[in-house]
């Protein structure tokens, strides 16, 4: 047991950071990562391909892809230092390619033949083509299987009619991953294909969503008579549900535990400064007792996804473990913020510079996005624990068969 | 990086569990919890054939010579198996505390016994229900004696060494006191988990031997809390873990409603939740273990994130227990009492988790702020 670099990481480390120092000056003690928001301008776009363009030049793009397609192999302990070192630099936010490179990019390469990977792979490692998921739709969420965008053949075409929701940044992007109902007289699962589609088709049409804090980072997606060709399905026909899993394995190992450590390091801060009863807060015996336990969930998540890297580089493959940090953190950064504005008094409610209200507004995203907190207690429950799975209604029968509730608005 | 034990630390892990398996299955701990001895001495006897009393220590001094991240997993399979022996009394507090600021004499006096099994030592630092700072203990030292009240003190009753904090006028020392030896009087108190004893020891001008400088225990001591938290969580871990197992079987086989209660949402995602609870001590207790195998300074913060979230995460697990198997597990016959009772035990002893919670605060306080 070592959490020290072993000489090949250490060389590695030195590798990433000479590469980042080259390009990028070290961003200044208590400032945050400059981060797009959640309301894209073309300008950050702009800068965020200029980057993500340099990085890929040089390798550091994909970092865990192999280095045909533009990556260097890492492993994931080497993906972890690269985070880290990337993180101590000033950069632009890169996160707008985070579906392409985390999620499409992978179930490309996993289920797609060599002409789709030459299509595809070159320019969405570079940024220079942005692309996104279109998987859950209004009455498919937690259950996406349930989903009904539908997929007919025609000769060697398909034509898709629905509709999708919570694309992230869909106006940005060139291209999609889709999973549809190619047969709605399989069962349920049985009946998915997986594609990709061109975003710019004249059939798409996008409408951003407006979230509870104000940003649209979301979008409504509607499919009419979008046709294209056979040669963008993605494994086989009524395969879909198998290279949707690919897509989603990687979308939980994206997203991970990522902020719930920032938010400890920022409350003790914080509460450093803030005055309470004639002094600071962070020595008021109850405050104390608060931010212990927050910092002891911070920690036990830190080191949870120290234990994953681990048992990944050890050959394992992302199990259901893994879930572990985003139902802790999830819930760990709603928590913080609540209780940090709580402990301002009356100026609680007021939208300050502190990022508390605003991570208060964001926070229950985090425990709906990419599996909620039931879906990933039921994962724990079911997959870890080895716990009886739910009980099925919609079983053996085919989809079309499949008792519904009233549409939803 | 690679935070994880070797494979020859899980192999010595599955050989401890094995041995316990056979040797200390729950009824051994319901034997001593259920009758007036102190402890199970066949298994401390083994305990120390097998080496695992000698585990940190070193092998000029009768230890086996291994390190911390072997003593951590042996800790976490005597918590899981429950095993009723002053394990925990003997090695978390006195033995470190005889290993950071011991004599050579007193390393080759104490701790090749504390190897070979033949020396029992309590852990005596709190005074009164309430008080869980060390430094502000009332027992004096004098003239190389001490006087003054200590409880609870586990395995206090069948010890026969203790590590007494006490005052002089230089400040708080550290002291062993032979408690076979004169001005000492023990007595039974009445245990919330009486597999594991607890003893009131009564000091009026018993010789005492210090450890380390006059003076200097205050620091000592904070360090010596550090090491057995660190490894008592360990402990805590194990107990935790075989709990959750406990549950998940009994709710597998018990059917309610036609189907197994196991299958019921309500129950599945509270057994999620304290798997959850769980994996967060037990990372926890990794970062205090690779603390305490590299002497790293962040042992301060790790000692006390470990405590805090293996108690939390022992409790649960316990309440839960009761709560799942329902009727039964209020039930004398049932063991789940043995891993309540463990739990508030262990939960107790090193102090609570509300002093564990403000000691930690300070330290990370201090440490932002530099």
């Amino acid at each position: 047991m070592d959490l020290n670099d072993t000489p090949e990481e250490a060389a590695f480390r030195a590798e990433a950071r000479a590469f980042l120092e080259q390009h990028l000056e070290i961003r200044p003690p208590g400032t945050h990562a400059r981060g797009l928001g959640e309301d894209l301008t073309a300008e950050a776009v702009a800068e965020a391909q200029t980057w993500q363009k340099t990085k890929a030049e040089n390798g550091w793009a994909c970092i865990t892809w192999p280095k045909e397609y533009g990556g260097r192999g890492a492993t994931p302990i080497q993906t972890l230092i690269w985070g880290q070192e990337e993180a101590r630099y000033d950069h632009p936010n890169t996160s707008v390619f985070s579906i392409g490179t985390g999620m499409a990019g992978p179930t490309i390469l996993s289920h797609g033949t060599d002409e789709q990977k030459t299509q595809w792979i070159p320019k969405l490692v570079t940024g220079e083509e942005i692309w996104c998921q279109l998987f859950s739709e209004p009455s498919a969420g937690s259950d996406l299987a349930g989903l009904r965008t539908s997929a007919a053949r025609d000769g060697d075409h398909w034509v898709l009619n629905g509709q999708k929701i919570w694309t992230s940044g869909a106006n940005w992007c060139r291209w999609g991953v889709i999973v549809t109902r190619s047969d709605p007289n399989a069962v349920k699962h049985a009946g998915l294909t997986y594609f990709v589609v061109d975003m710019n088709d004249p059939g798409i049409e996008i409408r951003p969503i407006t979230q509870i804090n104000g940003g649209q980072g979301f979008n409504e997606v509607f499919f009419s008579d979008v046709r294209i060709p056979d040669a963008w399905r993605l494994d086989e026909v009524g395969n879909g549900w198998r290279v949707a899993i690919t897509t989603l394995m990687n979308e939980r190992v994206s997203i991970g535990s990522a902020g719930g450590e920032s938010m400890i390091g920022t409350l003790v801060e914080h509460t450093q400064k803030l005055k309470l009863n004639g002094g600071r807060a962070l020595d008021d015996p109850a405050v104390r007792q608060r931010v212990a336990d927050f910092y002891v969930r911070s920690k036990g998540v830190e080191f949870a996804g120290h234990r994953t890297v681990t048992k990944l580089s050890q050959g394992g493959i992302p199990g259901p473990e893994a879930s572990l940090g985003k139902l802790v953190a999830g819930a760990l950064i709603q928590d913080i913020a609540s209780y940090a504005m709580d402990l301002e008094g009356q100026a609680g409610s007021i939208m300050s510079d502190s990022g508390f209200q605003a991570s208060y507004l964001g926070s229950p995203g985090l425990r709906i996005a990419g599996g909620t907190d039931e879906v990933l207690r039921n994962i724990i429950a079911e997959r870890v624990l080895g716990l009886p799975p739910e009980t099925r209604m919609d079983k053996d029968i085919a989809f079309k068969d499949i008792p519904t509730g009233p549409p939803s608005k | 990086m690679n935070f994880d034990f070797s494979e020859d630390q899980k192999l010595l892990q599955q050989t401890v569990r094995d041995y316990l398996t056979e040797k200390s299955p729950l009824s051994l701990c319901r034997e001593v919890l259920e009758s007036n001895a102190p402890y199970a001495p066949d298994l401390w006897q083994g305990a120390a054939e097998l080496g695992w009393l000698g585990t940190a220590i070193d092998e000029r001094y009768g230890g086996a010579g291994f390190g911390y991240l072997e003593l951590v997993l042996i800790a976490e399979e005597i918590g899981r198996a429950l095993a009723p022996i002053p394990f925990s009394s003997t090695l978390y507090g006195p033995a470190e505390a005889i290993r950071l600021a011991g004599s050579d004499d007193q390393k080759s006096r104490y701790l090749a016994k504390i190897a070979a099994g033949e020396l029992i030592a309590a852990l005596a630092f709190s005074e009164a229900a309430g008080q869980n700072d060390v430094e502000s203990a009332t027992t004096t030292l004098q003239g190389g004696k001490v006087t003054g009240t200590k409880l609870p003190v586990i395995d206090g009753g069948a010890a026969d060494t203790a590590l007494v904090a006490a005052r002089s006028d230089a400040g708080l020392s550290l002291a062993l006191v032979d408690l076979t030896g004169e001005g000492v009087t023990r007595e039974p108190l009445e245990s919330i988990d009486p597999s594991r004893p607890l003893a009131r020891l009564s000091f009026d001008d018993a010789p005492a031997e210090l450890l380390g400088g006059e003076g200097e225990g205050a620091a000592l001591a904070s360090n010596v809390l550090d090491r057995a938290a660190a490894l008592m969580a360990f402990e805590q871990l194990g107990s935790a873990t075989r709990v959750l197992e406990l549950t998940r079987e009994f709710v597998m086989d018990r059917y309610a409603f036609g189907r197994p209660i196991a299958s019921f949402q309500a129950i599945k995602h509270r057994l999620a939740d304290l798997w959850c609870e769980i994996e967060l001590a037990r990372s926890n207790c990794y970062w205090a273990a690779w603390a305490l195998a590299n002497d790293d300074s962040e042992l301060a913060l790790a000692a006390c994130s470990a405590r805090i979230s293996a108690t939390k995460a022992l409790d649960l697990a316990t309440v839960e227990m009761i709560q799942l198997y329902g009727g039964v597990g209020y039930t004398w016959e049932y063991d789940c009492h043995l891993f309540y009772r463990r739990s508030r035990l262990l939960g107790a002893a090193l102090g609570g988790t509300s002093a564990w919670r403000d000691r930690l605060v300070g330290r990370v306080d201090a440490r932002a702020a530099a």
